[in-house]
């Protein structure tokens, strides 16, 4: 490429992640899923395509889900962010963490924590989905291993034992 | 090949002024960038040209929608997440809320938006045939002033658009006159979700004592732009809906669309497919639209 282009500085980014505040320093264009991995060492969120079609790499941004491959750091300046790591509380699975184990939803394990995150984000907007809202909440979620079904299953079971409480 | 962040810069300015000064002062070096979901996409890839890029995502100019007695001026930089929780939007411009959900899966939506849809120009786009059909107005702003331009006369070749070098894109302005008219989406991919279309469908018409009155039709993946069906529309103005009538515009679709066969489809399918997505909204306007 063009050597003669002048290289950017790294910046102050602040946010939360997981409710803990973290200060660190990146070039602004570096992606949101690299930060989290590489320099925060959060590795939950996965790169699966890169692009935005896959969800492996999903967090919730200030309550959003998005694709975290598809964020420049830059925009991530101030916000609160929720990754995989943050959804267990003191080591303990939460109740949709449980259900997923419960109902064979994880296998291989790596769209688990998009999907997780994905079934989260539903959950906040409708606490009773019906299958089509499951199946729309998850769509951009790719797994190459349960079929689906035990992963629907999952986030209904969770959504029932929710409101039963 | 992979990018290198440090080569590319990334800045986020307070206000419309400040990006509108960045364009103006090395016009086509900056890139605006909003929620990244086709930026991103080619920066990882090590594709995107251009290495200076404004940040507009928190602008929140862009990100407004406003409800006026005759139209509703959406903000360039509104995400489909919010296009399709807006009320009026999903009520009256349906087509427009079925295409936002159908545009990638939720986390997409949370971060596509509107006006970068219209800027990237994919002929693909499921949003586009919506504002070809309501009669969507741009506002193009820069230093310069502002300007409106209809959309239809937005994009002018494959991926190639009016907006000037320091222009950005500032609201889509759509008319609130569509309210009582049928409509008809159809989106046909390898699968719903995130699939980018072969072929999708908005169309709009009213219909009284079975006669067509101001139908619209508009396509997305069929040509090197969306495109608006105008001779198709012409031949169907006006006459009461019988089944030659539904054959005269099959042939006329096939005779209007340039499609091209690519790794989605082939272009007779697409051609195929469009006559009869057109066909369905005449039987269902035949149906619906004495309602209207």
């Amino acid at each position: 490429m063009n050597a003669s282009l002048e290289k950017s500085a790294k910046r102050e980014v602040s946010f939360i992640v997981n409710g803990e505040e973290k200060i660190l320093f990146a070039h602004p264009m570096e992606r949101l899923l690299d930060v989290l991995r590489n320099d925060l060492g959060l590795t939950g969120a996965k790169e699966g395509c890169g692009e935005g079609e896959c969800g492996s790499c999903s967090v919730l941004l200030d309550g959003m889900l998005v694709n975290s491959c598809l964020v420049p750091v830059a925009q991530a300046s101030g916000a609160s962010i929720i990754t995989i790591e943050g959804i267990s509380t003191h080591g303990l699975m939460s109740p949709l963490q449980q259900a997923f184990l419960k109902c064979g939803g994880a296998q291989c394990g790596i769209c688990t924590p998009g999907m997780i995150l994905a079934a989260v984000h539903l959950l906040e907007k409708e606490p009773e989905p019906a299958l089509s809202d499951i199946r729309e909440g998850l769509a951009g979620n790719l797994c190459r291993c349960t079929g689906y079904m035990q992963i629907f299953e999952a986030v209904a079971r969770a959504a029932q034992l929710r409101m039963a409480k | 090949m992979r990018a290198d962040p440090a080569d590319y810069k990334l800045v986020s300015p307070r206000n419309l002024q400040a990006v509108l000064s960045l364009l103006a002062d090395e016009p086509s070096q900056w890139l605006p960038i909003a929620g990244g979901t086709d930026v991103m996409v080619l920066y990882s890839a090590g594709k995107l040209p251009n290495r200076k890029l404004i940040d507009i995502w928190g602008i929140p100019e862009l990100r407004q929608i406003e409800v006026l007695p005759e139209r509703i001026r959406i903000g360039a930089a509104c995400t489909y997440t919010a296009l399709r929780r807006h009320e009026i939007i999903s009520r009256d411009f349906r087509l427009l809320a079925l295409a936002a959900s159908w545009t990638g899966g939720i986390a997409n939506q949370n971060r596509g938006t509107l006006g970068g849809n219209i800027a990237n120009a994919s002929p693909a786009a499921d949003s586009l045939p919506a504002l070809l059909v309501y009669d969507a107005e741009l506002t193009l702003i820069s230093v310069r002033g502002e300007r409106r331009v209809a959309y239809r006369n937005f994009h002018t070749g494959y991926k190639k658009t009016a907006l000037a070098a320091d222009e950005l894109i500032q609201d889509i302005s759509l008319p609130r006159k569509f309210a009582g008219y049928a409509s008809h989406a159809r989106k046909v991919g390898a699968r719903n979700a995130q699939a980018i279309s072969k072929v999708c469908l908005a169309a709009l018409g009213q219909c009284a004592d079975s006669v067509i009155r101001d139908v619209r039709l508009a396509l997305g993946s069929v040509a090197p732009v969306p495109l608006r069906l105008q001779e198709t529309e012409h031949l169907l103005n006006g006459n009461k809906i019988e089944l030659s009538l539904i054959n005269a515009a099959r042939k006329s679709v096939m005779k209007e669309i340039r499609p091209i066969g690519d790794i989605r489809s082939s272009a007779r399918y697409r051609a195929a497919v469009a006559a009869n997505l057109v066909a369905e909204f005449i039987e269902k306007l035949a149906v619906e639209g004495t309602y209207a």
